[in-house]
């Protein structure tokens, strides 16, 4: 009984972090910013996915998060690489 | 039994959000980028640790089931978090800071991105500025 209340808590708290994490994506002063606040949402968004798992008692979420992980992570080193060097792959 | 393990539970997953909410909100709220950086490396990590450790008990004590992807998905966050932290650490020094500022790296060659031995293309130079 709890538990759906908690449940609902953290859905609410990780969907205000992901629309803030939004806002600083859109006014950033710097690209590093911008960087920082699309790997925050990736991590916020794999925290919803793994709370949506518990809600529906499903486990066939969690190779999606798995995934998406990988991808969020790849996709920081992508972009800052590209920052630094001004080329991803040498 | 049962109320305890749901009182854990819940206990975890608020944890959780707060750490969160509070690291997203330190991304807005902090003035200068590198403290900016400080805020949701630390605190979401520990938030979604938190609501990965929940999920994994909830299948334990609910559904029977032991699943091993949320520990993947926790030591997967936690090789990887330092790593994206250092990379964003270091676009920002090399947007902020001029090459001449940077301390001596104590061996012979310069600081990598700053080497004229390779030619880089990178944007141009943008300074730590306020968020408006």
């Amino acid at each position: 009984m709890i538990l759906n209340y908690a449940l609902d808590f953290a859905f609410l708290c990780f969907g205000l972090g992901l629309a803030m994490n939004l806002y600083r994506v859109f006014r950033a002063p710097g690209v590093p910013d911008r960087i920082l606040a699309l790997d925050t949402m990736v991590i916020n968004v794999l925290a919803l996915i793994v709370l949506y798992g518990v809600r529906t008692g499903s486990g066939v979420n969690f190779e999606a998060a798995l995934l998406f992980a990988m991808t969020g992570f790849v996709s920081t080193v992508a972009y800052c690489k590209f920052v630094l060097r001004g080329d991803i792959i040498e | 039994m049962d109320l305890i393990v749901e009182y854990i539970l819940a206990a975890l997953l608020v944890i959780g959000g707060v750490f969160a909410i509070v690291g997203s909100f330190g991304l807005l709220k902090l003035p200068t980028t590198m403290q900016r950086l400080h805020a949701p490396t630390k605190a979401t990590t520990i938030g979604v640790g938190s609501a990965l450790i929940a999920s994994m008990a909830y299948f334990w004590f609910y559904e029977d089931t032991v699943s091993w992807h949320e520990l993947m998905i926790t030591l997967f966050l936690f090789l990887t978090a330092p790593i994206t932290a250092n990379f964003i650490a270091k676009a920002q020094l090399h947007l902020a800071v001029k090459a001449e500022d940077l301390p001596p790296t104590g061996v012979g060659t310069q600081w990598a991105t700053f080497d004229p031995e390779v030619e880089a293309v990178g944007p141009t130079l943008i300074h730590d500025r306020e968020p408006d």
